[in-house]
């Protein structure tokens, strides 16, 4: 009985004690995503960087509009049929070809934001003789590394959130056609999809941020990795594409389609494509599927667009795979940043 | 009696087989200035380091305000401030901005930090320059402003890591008045390393000295001394003319005198005790003039160059 009381008497103050420190800990992590997105908005490259994005989807949401405008005024009837045809979603898939369209832009520049902002995050504070002062101040040092990451996804989180809404307000301005319900939504998702797409590339290059001691060599490292999946890749699975596909060597349909399989496989180990077939499914409501489809299989099938639902099905494996590779990088970053020996340079 | 502030219990670090630290025992009380002395590599960086639980040690137990540094680093880091050897500042902000940043990790109230930064910055010297870009400071001003970085959190024990590294003299004097002036005055316990002897044997209570990871001696600095020179605690240089057999011998046979060696250009007489005064009525009575008498002041110098002869010698034994 007497033990109880004298435990009574601690358990409240334990609590108390430890509410207070959640709070202080809260505090300063505040602090650091607050200085972190400071200096993000506040730095050349990023500005930079920035500039170049809202300028480039200005640009093709200009060709989008003009060439969708043009096959408005030429029926009446357009309208009605624009409706029902998903004509908002163009806006950021068409283009008239002078310009990319948006989602080609954003799927090109995209990695280049995010690895714009994490190949210093962690190695240019050490460089700088900053990161011995912050860890000997009294907060967890994952701190650190996580609210750089906070910060850098609010970065990102804000500007595609605000581009997308930009590029819909424009559209109904000049379109004078407004989303549907569903075409709102699947904006929504798409912008989703484009953020965790940059969150990969920004936690890869928090990543080498924290592997490589030069700033200059991080940024290589990850620009590097970007132009293999972007240019190289595609070329390698096409090369041993060949030989898989070799019709000499096909037996049957059924041997026909599993080729065809691996080979779409192979493709899908690239974050591009991966973020490619996702959003072509998101803004296309026509694709109905991602894999190859047999005559059996599409007999009987009505053409038309698939619902948002189905849509979201067709493409959940790709958008887990994508933020299990983010995780996979930020996991690696986590341990390696956990684990390393801090001195003053 | 009240408990060390800074309890060291043979602690270790061992990188690749090799020991940076080894066995170190060392426990500093509350209000004193320590200075942990050794050449570069001794591993006095690493100590620290353990100390606030940024590394681990290998073995042993490292307390700080009664708190184990290692399992409870975020305790131990809210009461000792630690003033890295070459610290940086965001550049882009202003040092007042800088000091600001700390206390808000510090979770210290927007308007209590306000106070205390200008509070601070007029301490350290710097109330003119604290809203110039810190990238523009100088490296003294830099090691200033780390100073008041260091004291945003009002600790109980400050760690300088080297602070004297690559400034002026006038700089390195104003910075160390500095540092006894918040040991006198607010009670800071301070510990310092450094490998530049004369400024630290100036204001530190006590010394340790740190070679290869082991600590040879510590103790104030007269102690030191004691303890290293006790046949010759003092020499006595003194020029004379002429110098014959008989003065020599007369000079022997002063109480405490060891040994009187001859050189071209003066005499250095060897004793146990302070005997000049003796020396110089010596000569003037045996009639040859006297130039100039002069005691030599055992200083952390010798000390230190003692202590690395002997572990010299002790390594090339071993390896032997």
């Amino acid at each position: 009985m007497v033990k109880l009381q004298a435990l009574k008497k601690w358990i409240p103050d334990i609590s108390l004690d430890m509410r207070s420190n959640n709070n202080d800990n809260l505090q300063a992590f505040k602090a650091l995503v607050r200085k972190e997105f400071t200096d993000y908005i506040t730095s050349w490259r990023i500005i930079i960087m920035l500039a170049l994005i809202v300028l480039t989807c200005v640009g093709s949401l200009y060709t989008a509009i003009t060439s969708i405008q043009d096959a408005i005024d030429t029926n009446e009837d357009a309208k009605e049929i624009a409706k029902s045809s998903f004509l908002f979603l163009k806006l950021f898939t068409i283009s008239d070809g002078t310009l990319p369209s948006f989602i080609t832009f954003v799927s090109f520049l995209g990695p280049l934001l995010g690895i714009a902002l994490g190949f210093d995050a962690i190695n240019s504070e050490r460089n700088k003789g900053t990161l011995s002062r912050l860890i000997s101040q009294p907060i967890p040092r994952d701190y650190v590394l996580n609210a750089k990451f906070t910060a850098a996804l609010l970065i990102n989180t804000v500007l595609f959130v605000a581009l997308g809404f930009m590029v819909m307000a424009l559209g109904i301005l000049i379109l004078g056609i407004p989303p549907t319900g569903e075409e709102f939504l699947r904006i929504l998702c798409f912008l989703v999809l484009c953020i965790a797409y940059i969150a990969f590339w920004l936690n890869l290059g928090i990543l080498f941020s924290v592997r490589f001691k030069q700033p200059a060599t991080s940024a290589l490292a990850a620009i590097a990795i970007w132009i293999f999946f972007n240019i190289f890749y595609q070329m390698i699975v096409e090369l041993l594409s060949k030989s898989i596909l070799n019709p000499e060597s096909i037996a049957s349909t059924a041997d026909a389609i599993s080729r065809q399989g691996i080979v779409l496989n192979l493709m899908r180990l690239s974050p591009n494509y991966l973020f490619t077939e996702s959003t072509t499914t998101l803004l296309s409501p026509s694709v109905r599927s991602l894999g190859p489809l047999t005559v059996e299989q599409t007999t009987g099938a009505i053409a038309g667009p698939l619902p948002l639902s189905q849509s979201l099905m067709l493409i959940w494996p790709q958008l887990t795979g994508l933020i299990a590779a983010t995780l996979i990088c930020f996991a690696i970053s986590y341990l390696l940043f956990m684990r390393q020996e801090i001195r003053s340079k | 009696m009240v408990e060390p502030i800074i309890q060291l219990d043979r602690i270790s670090k061992k990188y690749d087989q090799q020991y940076a630290v080894n066995e170190l025992t060392l426990s500093i009380e509350k209000g004193e200035i320590f200075g942990l002395l050794g050449p570069n590599g001794a591993g006095k960086s690493t100590t620290i380091l353990m100390m606030l639980g940024l590394s681990e040690p290998t073995s042993g137990s490292v307390k700080v305000c009664g708190m184990n540094s290692t399992t409870n680093p975020l305790a131990v880091k809210k009461r000792v401030g630690y003033l890295p050897d070459d610290l940086g500042f965001y550049e882009h902000m202003t040092g007042y901005e800088n000091l600001l940043f700390t206390a808000s990790l510090n979770a210290i109230p927007r308007t209590i930090a306000e106070e205390r930064a200008r509070d601070l910055l007029a301490k350290v010297g710097l109330k003119e320059s604290g809203d110039k870009k810190a990238g523009k400071y100088s490296r003294g001003m830099r090691q200033r402003l780390g100073l008041a970085d260091v004291l945003m959190k009002n600790p109980e024990v400050i760690i300088l890591d080297e602070p004297t590294l690559g400034i002026d003299p006038e700089g390195v004097r104003e910075l160390l008045a500095l540092i006894k002036r918040l040991n006198r005055e607010e009670g800071i316990t301070v510990l310092l390393s450094s490998h530049q002897l004369h400024q630290v044997q100036q204001i530190c209570d006590r010394v340790g000295i740190f070679v290869k990871g082991k600590l040879l001696a510590e103790g104030n600095v007269e102690g030191l001394a004691k303890q290293l020179f006790l046949e010759d605690s003092f020499v006595i240089y003194a020029k004379a003319n002429p110098v014959d057999n008989k003065l020599n011998e007369q000079l022997q046979d002063i109480d405490g005198v060891n040994r009187v060696v001859e050189t071209d250009e003066q005499l250095e007489i060897y004793a146990e005790t302070d005997i000049s005064s003796a020396v110089a009525r010596t000569v003037v009575e045996a009639g040859s003039d006297l130039y100039y008498i002069r005691k030599k002041n055992y200083g952390l110098d010798e000390i230190y160059h003692r202590y690395f002869e002997g572990s010299g010698a002790d390594g090339k034994a071993s390896s032997a």
